[in-house]
């Protein structure tokens, strides 16, 4: 080892003792967790090492409905806040006159507590005894059906958790989007419009191109926090996710340790490996996807 | 085709809250290129060669005036419609495409019966590239290529649609050096071969001279005065453009006037008849200087700089503008920086004189080539 190099690990040091001390270490205990069976947390004693805490997981009908229940809200929030941010965006930079004020408007959501998001969307969504809710309100005004979207079908729960997801994580999409927006070089404008462009190749021959590098980084990231989704359901359904059947994954891991089912720290390990597991292999081909688009 | 700009002005509004004033870019602009010639917009930075350009090319509206290219008035056309080929300073290549399609994507605008088929704007294309000498980095993509590369490509994509004018924003300003020799070569060669009426905006008074037809001298959004790089540089209307063109810059002199003779520190140095009494500023090409012994120039010499080719002598002289004069010589004239002083003649067609109010020139009857 030379001398710079030597250098070069002291100045690592501090980050890489906090990352080992925080991420590596409790990774690797997880991991080894998820492999001891009959764990007890008390004598901290188990009785062997193998894959029963994997197979109870995989064959634990709250933990199908949880990842059921994940693959959904990722499959559908992921593009459509993603799509519906890029449309915003786009807007945004297009107009001169306000464009600061709807700007900030946009952004409010993403200052704004989850939790008091979500006992807001509730309100508005929730029917009781008492009161309809707005959104139920205005289905009647309509002339159509009323129906609890907080405590009624899967159906309905689910669009209110994708809607809710949606309104949260966009704010920071739009924001990112319109400064990879605003970035790109007039110039290239100009030159497309001398050459007689059409609005629509502009935006699909040069914008999109200029800005996918922002794009797959939003995606990716967009991926891994819908996968990581829980406090959301929390904020819509209460602490009671599996009776709701609105559990995710993350919420089963913390059902597993805290939960009134709870006290089973091997389970919720298995979990969390399951998870980490999807959100590598996807990233994984996330990127694949994205470095061969940008190649060509 | 040529182009005529008939009294175009173009004000932008003022911005931010406190500058509620306009800006006029451009000021009653009338100027004129030639069919099939290339001519340099010259101009320090900030005066409104770009705008020009821009109006020209149908990127920006005149706020009045009218733009014709030969009959037809083009002043509301937008650009597609115009026939125009832009060249931009950073070339405005689209990095995430290669050569080849950076040249087809103007093809690929056109609709209709206007859009050729694949293969006549593959052919297009290339013979746009060859034209350019670029046939070997179709594949590439722009960040694989040098500056010099890089203009050849966005010069291919302009000319890809055949247009009627080109139009080439500082076109060397990013180039080394070397290559803006070369370059300048290059577009001068690809413009004689096409014969496509070309608008070149430049800074670079050296660059503008070197390779266009006639020049087109602007200052803060005014014509200071057009014509043929020589004819312009022998005959400048102001002390602006004669201090604009030419490297190094003429020498400026505070000067007077008296009894048909032009006098500098209290000799009488050159016969400048028709010319009343009066005050001037006297302007002498570097290349006006003749070494004379009994030369009523006198000076004291500061350094000499060997050029090769020239001699360039710095000297101080008492009623220079700047306190200095630069004078090109001979190498073999046999003038020492070392000497005491140094004495000059001047050849009279190198010697303008100015009013010192409005910085006109003031014409005398030059009697060429005669030194006294």
């Amino acid at each position: 080892m030379n001398n710079g190099s030597k250098k070069a690990w002291l100045y690592l040091l501090p980050a890489l003792i906090l990352l080992g001390a925080f991420l590596v270490y409790p990774l690797i205990d997880v991991l080894i967790y998820s492999f001891e069976e009959g764990y007890n947390f008390a004598s901290q004693t188990y009785w062997g090492i193998g894959g029963y805490n994997y197979s109870y997981v995989l064959h634990d009908p709250y933990f199908l409905q949880a990842l059921k229940n994940t693959l959904i809200l990722v499959a559908i929030t992921v593009p459509l806040s993603t799509g519906l941010a890029l449309l915003i965006s786009t807007g945004l930079s297009s107009i001169r006159p306000l464009r600061q004020l709807y700007q900030t408007v946009y952004f409010l959501p993403y200052v704004t507590n989850t939790l008091a998001v979500g006992l807001v969307f509730m309100v508005l969504f929730q029917k009781t005894e008492y009161t309809d809710g707005l959104v139920n309100l205005m289905l009647q005004w309509f002339g159509g059906p009323t129906i609890d979207f907080i405590d009624g079908p899967y159906w309905a729960k689910m669009f209110v958790l994708c809607f809710y997801t949606i309104w949260v994580v966009m704010p920071f999409k739009i924001l990112v989007l319109t400064s990879a927006l605003a970035s790109v070089n007039p110039d290239y404008y100009k030159a497309a419009r001398v050459d007689g462009t059409s609005r629509t190749r502009i935006f699909f021959r040069i914008t999109l191109p200029m800005i996918s590098p922002m794009l797959v980084y939003l995606v990716i990231t967009g991926f891994i926090g819908a996968f990581k989704a829980y406090s959301d359901a929390v904020a819509l359904f209460g602490t009671d996710l599996n009776a709701a059947g609105m559990n995710t994954i993350v919420g089963y891991v913390y059902d597993m340790l805290y939960g009134d089912s709870g006290g089973y720290p091997s389970y919720a390990s298995a979990a969390a490996i399951l998870l980490f597991a999807i959100v590598l292999t996807i990233t994984c081909i996330n990127l694949l996807v994205s470095r061969r688009r940008l190649e060509d | 085709m040529d182009i005529r700009l008939q009294d175009i002005t173009k004000r932008f509004a003022g911005r931010g809250r406190r500058s509620q004033g306009e800006t006029v870019a451009v000021r009653e602009l009338s100027f004129q290129v030639p069919d099939g010639s290339l001519v340099g917009l010259l101009g320090p930075s900030g005066c409104g060669k770009t705008t020009t350009l821009n109006m020209i090319c149908g990127l920006e509206k005149p706020t009045t005036g009218r733009i014709f290219f030969g009959d037809k008035d083009v002043t509301d056309l937008p650009p597609e419609l115009r026939g125009v080929g832009m060249v931009f300073q950073n070339y405005a290549l689209y990095p995430h495409l290669t050569v080849l399609q950076n040249i087809l994507f103007p093809l690929e605008n056109l609709k209709g019966a206007a859009r050729p088929s694949r293969q006549e704007m593959r052919r297009r294309a290339t013979e746009a590239a060859a034209l350019v000498q670029i046939e070997e980095l179709l594949d590439r993509k722009p960040r694989e290529l040098s500056g010099g590369q890089q203009q050849r490509v966005a010069i291919a994509r302009a000319l890809v649609k055949m247009p009627r004018v080109l139009l080439l924003d500082e076109p060397l300003s990013n180039l080394d050096a070397r290559l803006r020799l070369q370059t300048r070569e290059e577009i001068c060669k690809i413009q004689k071969k096409t014969g496509i009426t070309t608008l070149f905006v430049t800074h670079d008074q050296e660059e503008a001279m070197s390779i266009s037809d006639r020049i087109v001298v602007m200052k803060e959004g005014v014509l200071m005065q057009e014509g043929k790089p020589q004819q312009v540089y022998d005959d400048p209307a102001s002390l602006f453009v004669a201090r604009f063109l030419g490297t190094p810059p003429i020498n400026v002199f505070k000067a007077r006037v008296q009894a048909g003779e032009l006098w500098l520190a209290n000799r009488p140095v050159l016969a400048v008849p028709g010319v009343a009494d009066r005050e001037v500023w006297a302007g002498v090409r570097p290349e006006g200087f003749i070494p004379d012994e009994a030369g009523p120039v006198v000076c004291t010499p500061e350094r000499a700089e060997v050029l090769g080719r020239d001699l360039s002598m710095v000297c101080s002289h008492p009623d220079a503008r700047d306190g200095a004069l630069r004078a090109i010589l001979d190498p073999a004239c046999g003038l020492r920086a070392d000497a005491e002083t140094v004495r000059f003649s001047l050849r009279a067609d190198k010697v303008l004189l100015f009013d010192t109010e409005t910085e006109q020139r003031i014409p005398f009857a030059a009697d060429k080539g005669a030194a006294r």
